[in-house]
């Protein structure tokens, strides 16, 4: 998962989490952040899977902050015969 | 045990306040290093008392002894512990670790600067990541969500020292304001420009009740200790800091065709962080300003004119 600057794929990443389903068997992810956009994961294989729906604040809370807003999840698979 | 109520009615040249632009610092980062401030002899105290105090909870905790065993003095070298609501003067004997910590003219004068002279113990706890401990807490604030201004301080009290890497905690400059509730924030393992708390014996770092933390892994060899006391105001925080500077740095019209009057609050204020959405930083601004607005009591503070044009605008739509 990462988050994003913008609502827009090319933006930079502000944070990532990385959730390993081989349980440490697969390639691990080292650098910090692992990729610098959204795209560069794309470009190194990772399928998007998901990403923010762009939605209006709630009125009366125009202004406050609260989660990251632009998450986008990606996945990849591989083989650990 | 001393029961004399302060005085507050004169300036208290015991307790160093906050600088203005610790405060602003504070309000904008929601935190505050207060670095190697407690004396070796009260750390090497606490070194003694806390880890059994943690122990003696986690006996209980695992039912290896009865409960509440702590909660009253049994004999007399035995020090009864703060009930929740306890005057913070009269919370901890004198001579215990904990007493003899927020006595220290450092601590004393910061939490007079952002709670008051005479705020009540929310409550305490000590924290230890043993020796190899690798598990990574998920991130979350404390309590639920604390409705603002007012807000309470959260002390986190090193009496040794932490070098990279060995459990100091893990904490986001700037998260404060964001309206979430506990763990919901345990998603994010990574965030730009977060920090991993290392440093000397005696440092104490002053969360706001909002800061995003989170207990982080200890590749070291020796356990971790931190002692953690909340606290809560019982007066409006407004101007309790030193604030013989304040006046003319507080402007609300420091943006001057593009440009900003440099020395002014609002130049700290309007700070981003890494891990900020550009579009989200604009309205942390504006969290700012309202937080500096209740601390300075001046409703007409404004940090590049956000409240201020809405609020005109509002002004003029007749009800």
């Amino acid at each position: 998962m990462v988050w994003l600057a913008s609502p827009s794929l090319d933006s930079r990443v502000l944070g990532w989490s990385f959730f390993d389903g081989t349980a440490g068997a697969g390639p691990q992810l080292d650098a910090d952040p692992p990729y610098p956009t959204g795209v560069a994961a794309l470009v190194d294989g990772w399928r998007l899977l998901q990403m923010s729906p762009l939605t209006p604040p709630a009125p009366g809370h125009e202004r406050e902050t609260s989660f990251l807003k632009h998450e986008f999840v990606f996945e990849r698979t591989i083989d650990v015969g | 045990m001393d029961t004399t109520p302060p005085d507050t009615t004169r300036p208290d040249t015991t307790r160093p306040l906050l600088t203005t632009d610790q405060m602003t610092s504070f309000v904008t980062r929601g935190f505050l290093r207060l670095d190697a401030v407690v004396p070796a002899e009260i750390n090497a105290q606490a070194m003694d008392e806390l880890p059994g105090l943690f122990r003696t909870w986690l006996d209980e905790f695992r039912g290896v002894t009865p409960g509440a065993a702590a909660l009253t003095a049994v004999d007399d070298d035995e020090i009864p512990l703060p009930r929740s609501g306890t005057v913070l003067c009269d919370a901890y004997a004198h001579e215990s670790a904990f007493g003899r910590m927020v006595r220290v003219p450092a601590i004393a004068g910061a939490i007079q600067s952002l709670v008051g002279a005479d705020p009540v113990v929310d409550h305490h706890f000590v924290h230890i990541k043993t020796a190899g401990d690798l598990h990574a807490q998920g991130l979350h604030c404390d309590a639920i969500i604390d409705q603002g201004p007012a807000f309470d301080i959260q002390l986190f009290w090193f009496p040794h020292d932490v070098a990279p890497g060995e459990g100091g905690t893990r904490f986001v400059p700037g998260s404060h304001l964001r309206r979430v509730n506990m763990d919901d924030v345990s998603r994010y393992h990574h965030l730009s420009g977060e920090q991993y708390f290392s440093g000397e014996a005696g440092t104490v770092v002053i969360f706001h009740q909002g800061l995003w933390h989170a207990g982080a892994p200890n590749h070291g060899d020796h356990d971790r200790v931190m002692g953690k006391l909340r606290l809560n105001p019982t007066r409006p925080q407004v101007r309790l800091w030193d604030t013989s500077d304040l006046e003319p740095r507080n402007r609300a019209d420091d943006h001057m065709f593009a440009r900003m009057d440099p020395g002014m609050v609002a130049a700290e204020l309007r700070r981003s962080e890494l891990w900020y959405e550009p579009s989200v930083h604009r309205l942390e601004t504006v969290q700012r300003a309202r937080l500096w607005r209740y601390l300075t009591g001046d409703e007409a503070f404004d940090v590049d004119w956000y409240l201020t044009r809405t609020e005109r605008r509002a002004s003029l739509v007749q009800p």
